[in-house]
């Protein structure tokens, strides 16, 4: 009998290519809910951006949105260094700052959305 | 026993001219998708977290950015980066469409590639005329 044995790959191939989808659908839906809102609420005015922004479901939303982004763009952006950037050195180091540059994000969305309150 | 003939190996080009090559609509539309993803990473996250902070602050803080932004050229980074949106958004749509195998076969990947280029231009030109 055949042991059932996967014989070649490591399988994150596929993995980023369900989480790039997913992600996507996420921030296509959470597009959607804040033109809707910000209609809703009557244009692009200050009020407007004060009463989406001041509800706290549509912050956690936010947030959601946020990480599912920066989730997207690291599969993304490391598609294309791994596309252009041959030396392997030069490219190790420019993934350690995109990922730095996407905690930074991260960080900073915290606390746009907590660090006022 | 006679040597094997091997066919002569025809000239191959040793380097591919970017402006020779005539690209078929659905490679524009692709090269266009990873070329505004980039730019949305670069500059558009840290200019949206930076209107959002902005915009959440206070009233003044809001009205200083209006007047930030009225000037030609903010308001062509501004429309740039809606156009960099609305076809990464649309290019996205088309991807997850053909992952539901609408639209792979070669007529329908040529009209969906050109309805890409030319709703996201057309979106654009509708947000920079709203916006100047």
């Amino acid at each position: 009998m055949t042991p059932h044995r996967i014989v070649v790959g490591a399988h994150y191939g596929w993995r980023d290519w369900l989480a790039q989808r997913v992600t996507a659908v996420v921030m296509a839906v959470y597009t959607v809910l804040l033109l809707g809102l910000l209609l809703w609420f009557g244009g692009l005015d200050y009020a407007a951006w004060k009463s989406v922004f001041g509800n706290d479901a549509f912050r956690i939303a936010t947030f959601v949105f946020m990480v599912a982004l920066l989730w997207h763009a690291w599969v993304g952006v490391r598609n294309i260094l791994m596309d252009y950037v041959k030396p392997a050195y030069v490219r190790l180091t420019l993934q350690v700052l995109v990922i730095g540059v996407l905690v930074g994000y991260a960080g900073w969305t915290i606390q746009v959305l907590w660090g006022g309150k | 026993m006679a040597a094997i003939d091997r066919p002569v190996a025809k000239p191959r080009p040793v380097y591919l001219n970017l402006f020779a090559i005539r690209m078929p609509l659905p490679a524009v539309v692709s090269i266009l998708h990873r070329a505004s993803g980039a730019l949305l990473f670069a500059i558009g996250i840290p200019l949206a977290l930076c209107a959002v902070q902005n915009a959440l602050v206070s009233q003044e803080a809001w009205a200083q950015m209006r007047v930030n932004l009225d000037a030609p050229f903010p308001k062509l980074v501004v429309i740039v980066l809606a156009w960099a949106f609305i076809h990464h958004l649309l290019a996205g749509i088309r991807h997850l469409l053909m992952d539901a195998h609408v639209g792979v076969e070669l007529g329908g990947a040529r009209r969906s590639a050109a309805l890409t280029l030319v709703l996201s231009v057309v979106l654009t030109i509708a947000i920079a005329v709203r916006l100047w």
